[in-house]
């Protein structure tokens, strides 16, 4: 390979970097927006999605809790009319959501996690996860409550509509069609961002860091991978080339099972040190060591990570959720709450002790390794063929999220502009174009603008969420009493 | 209990049991429940797109399905003659052939047989097979 031609992808890479950092800066300041609290700074947009899942968890009466064998009932089809066999089923929608949910956030997030607060930020990201569950539940019944049914039969749900049509019923259309348009526009940005730069980012580094890292070939051509992804994610999303995500979505939860099936030989192969590893997590969580900020510092970073993952409060899965075919929103609402269950409680913890009982998190040799590269190095210790499965989980994992959050970009486009196909399509190709710029850029950049545009949909949706507090209380109470009554009976 | 519950696909082998069922309904003096199932499970992964046209496609798959295999079998029956009602529906075929058989107090099932290959019947079985494995009651294999 000639000189010139590492050098002219370098330039562009650069170029790229440049141009996006200082507003991916700008962006960061403004939802990002941190108080000094008990000597550190608290982001209150983190505030804001721990109190609306707490508020939910009180509110709704513990349905995380209560209301899990239920959902478990549900998923397993013990309630579905045979009706509506053929209709999108339950475990369907669940399926699809947590497709979207999860990914790098679970390999990747927890390693910044844990990088930046240490072992015991599992344990708070395993509490933001318990509580998103209701925030997560609140969200999904009011998608179903007011989706939009086309004439062709397809349906739109999400916050969008129940923003605009739900506010609209209690008296405030006008505010009401204010939020729907600033949760349409994050969510736009959300998409471009952490369901896209982030993942084409990591899926990039780490198709670098396994093909030899600063010698690979590849190192100076972020830009050609980046294109090869965009390429692929346009045949999707603009081709319509249905057979590449048929096969993605048949193959990511077989790697979901692969990968937790790696954390569990990783696990027991060093049983010994897991009760040291609950030790830390536990220790760390309320007075860890050498970090900024003592124990609220780690919370912070629990809860921010923990967020970006299972995306509970920010409105997202509600677009995929309402999909399903059911008389009763509440049943849709009981379903998703399984999802940060799965991708926060289950994956993430699994992610975090894997990390913690090898020592990668404060390996001298792991030191400057972030993201997916700490989660690789911790694999690596037991697993040494490991870091290539990882990476090809990585890939199909970041595609996955990529070909979900470009739907839930699209719906909101589509919101915006009257379900035009011309905008949805000039949407599709932005979002192909955002793709190759994830690849190219620096982390830090990448995840401080994919978090801001991801948390900023959740100001919206959660002061939607508030003001329909009450109609989303009798649906599920009034869903409940069905249940009890037989009303609502079990079919098997 | 005097309906014969037929399993059709649309293949040659389901003509050749419409027409045996046919033959002996209309000697017997038996009604007809012609039965087409289209394969589903509520289990399977699908993208958000497909979610969300999903009902759409559902009823397109039923008025195809009517269409193109039921529709075609009950004319046979009425041209013989005989009573029959026509179904379709999504799910496990052996699964809701069984229900069905159960819960219209069905005396006799006929289907044709399935030409599946040696792999297919070794990992899945075939349709005709579980269904004379697991039956209430007679099931007649046509060839």
């Amino acid at each position: 390979m000639s000189a010139a031609s590492v050098v002219a992808p370098l330039a562009i890479d650069d170029a790229i970097s440049d141009f996006v950092t200082p507003i991916s800066d700008f962006v960061v300041g403004i939802v990002f927006y941190a108080v000094p609290f008990f000597g550190t700074e608290l982001p209150l947009i983190v505030a804001w999605l721990v109190c609306g899942a707490t508020f939910f968890t009180v509110y709704l009466g513990f349905q995380n809790i209560r209301g899990f064998k239920h959902a478990i009932d549900l998923v397993r089809g013990r309630y579905s009319d045979p009706d509506d066999h053929g209709e999108v089923s339950h475990f369907q929608a669940l399926a699809t959501a947590v497709s979207g949910t999860v990914g790098l956030g679970n390999i990747a997030g927890v390693a910044v996690a844990i990088s930046l607060g240490g072992p015991g930020a599992t344990f708070w990201m395993i509490l933001a996860g318990f509580l998103g569950m209701s925030a997560k539940m609140a969200e999904c019944t009011l998608g179903v409550k007011y989706r939009h049914e086309h004439a062709d039969g397809s349906v739109s749900g999400g916050p969008m509509y129940y923003l605009r049509d739900g506010i609209a019923r209690i008296g405030m259309p006008r505010f009401g069609k204010f939020l729907a348009a600033f949760f349409a526009i994050c969510c736009i940005g959300g998409a471009l961002g952490g369901g896209n730069m982030f993942q084409s980012n990591q899926a990039t580094a780490q198709i670098i860091s396994v093909t030899g890292g600063a010698d690979s070939p590849l190192a100076g051509l972020k830009f050609v991978v980046g294109l090869v992804f965009a390429i692929a994610v346009g045949l999707v999303i603009i081709g319509g080339i249905k057979s590449i995500a048929k096969v993605t979505e048949k193959i990511v939860p077989f790697m979901a099972v692969l990968y937790i099936t790696a954390c569990l030989i990783v696990i027991f192969g060093n049983a010994g040190a897991v009760p040291t590893a609950f030790g830390q997590i536990v220790s760390g969580a309320f007075s860890p060591e050498g970090m900024a900020g003592g124990f609220i510092g780690v919370l912070l970073v629990g809860f921010q990570r923990a967020a970006f993952s299972n995306e509970a409060g920010i409105g997202s899965a509600s677009i995929a959720h309402s999909a399903v075919r059911t008389k009763e929103p509440a049943t849709e609402g009981f379903v998703s709450l399984l999802e940060p269950f799965i991708d926060t409680i289950v994956i993430c913890t699994m992610t975090a002790l894997t990390i913690v009982i090898t020592g990668a998190w404060n390996d001298p040799s792991a030191e400057g390794l972030d993201g997916v590269n700490l989660t690789s190095r911790a694999f690596e210790s037991v697993l040494p063929w490991f870091p290539n499965v990882l990476a090809v989980a990585v890939i199909l994992f970041a595609f996955s999220t990529m070909i979900s959050w470009s739907y839930y970009g699209m719906k909101a486009t589509g919101y915006l502009f009257g379900d035009s196909v011309r905008a949805e399509l000039v949407f599709k190709v932005v979002f192909c174009t955002f793709v190759v710029i994830g690849a190219t850029m620096s982390l830090d950049p990448v995840i401080g603008f994919s978090d801001a545009m991801i948390f900023a949909m959740s100001i919206a949706n959660l002061i939607g969420l508030y003001l329909l507090a009450k109609v989303l209380r009798a649906e599920v109470t009034g869903y409940l009493s069905r249940v009890r009554s037989g009303e609502f009976a079990r079919v098997k | 209990m005097n309906t014969v519950l037929v399993g059709v696909d649309g293949s040659d082998s389901s003509r050749r049991a419409m027409a045996f069922a046919c033959e002996r309904a209309r000697q017997l003096d038996l009604e007809l429940l012609v039965v087409h199932v289209i394969p589903w499970s509520p289990y399977s992964f699908n993208t958000p797109t497909e979610n969300e046209h999903r009902h759409a496609q559902k009823q397109f798959e039923i008025e195809a399905a009517q269409e193109q295999v039921v529709s075609p079998a009950c004319a046979l029956a009425e041209e013989a003659g005989v009573p029959v009602e026509g179904v379709v529906r999504h799910g496990d075929p052996v699964d809701l052939l069984l229900d069905l058989a159960k819960g219209k107090e069905v005396s006799h099932i006929v289907v044709g047989r399935t030409g599946d290959s040696r792999m297919r019947r070794v990992v899945f079985g075939s349709t005709p097979g579980h269904l004379v494995q697991l039956a209430p009651v007679p099931v007649t294999v046509v060839p």
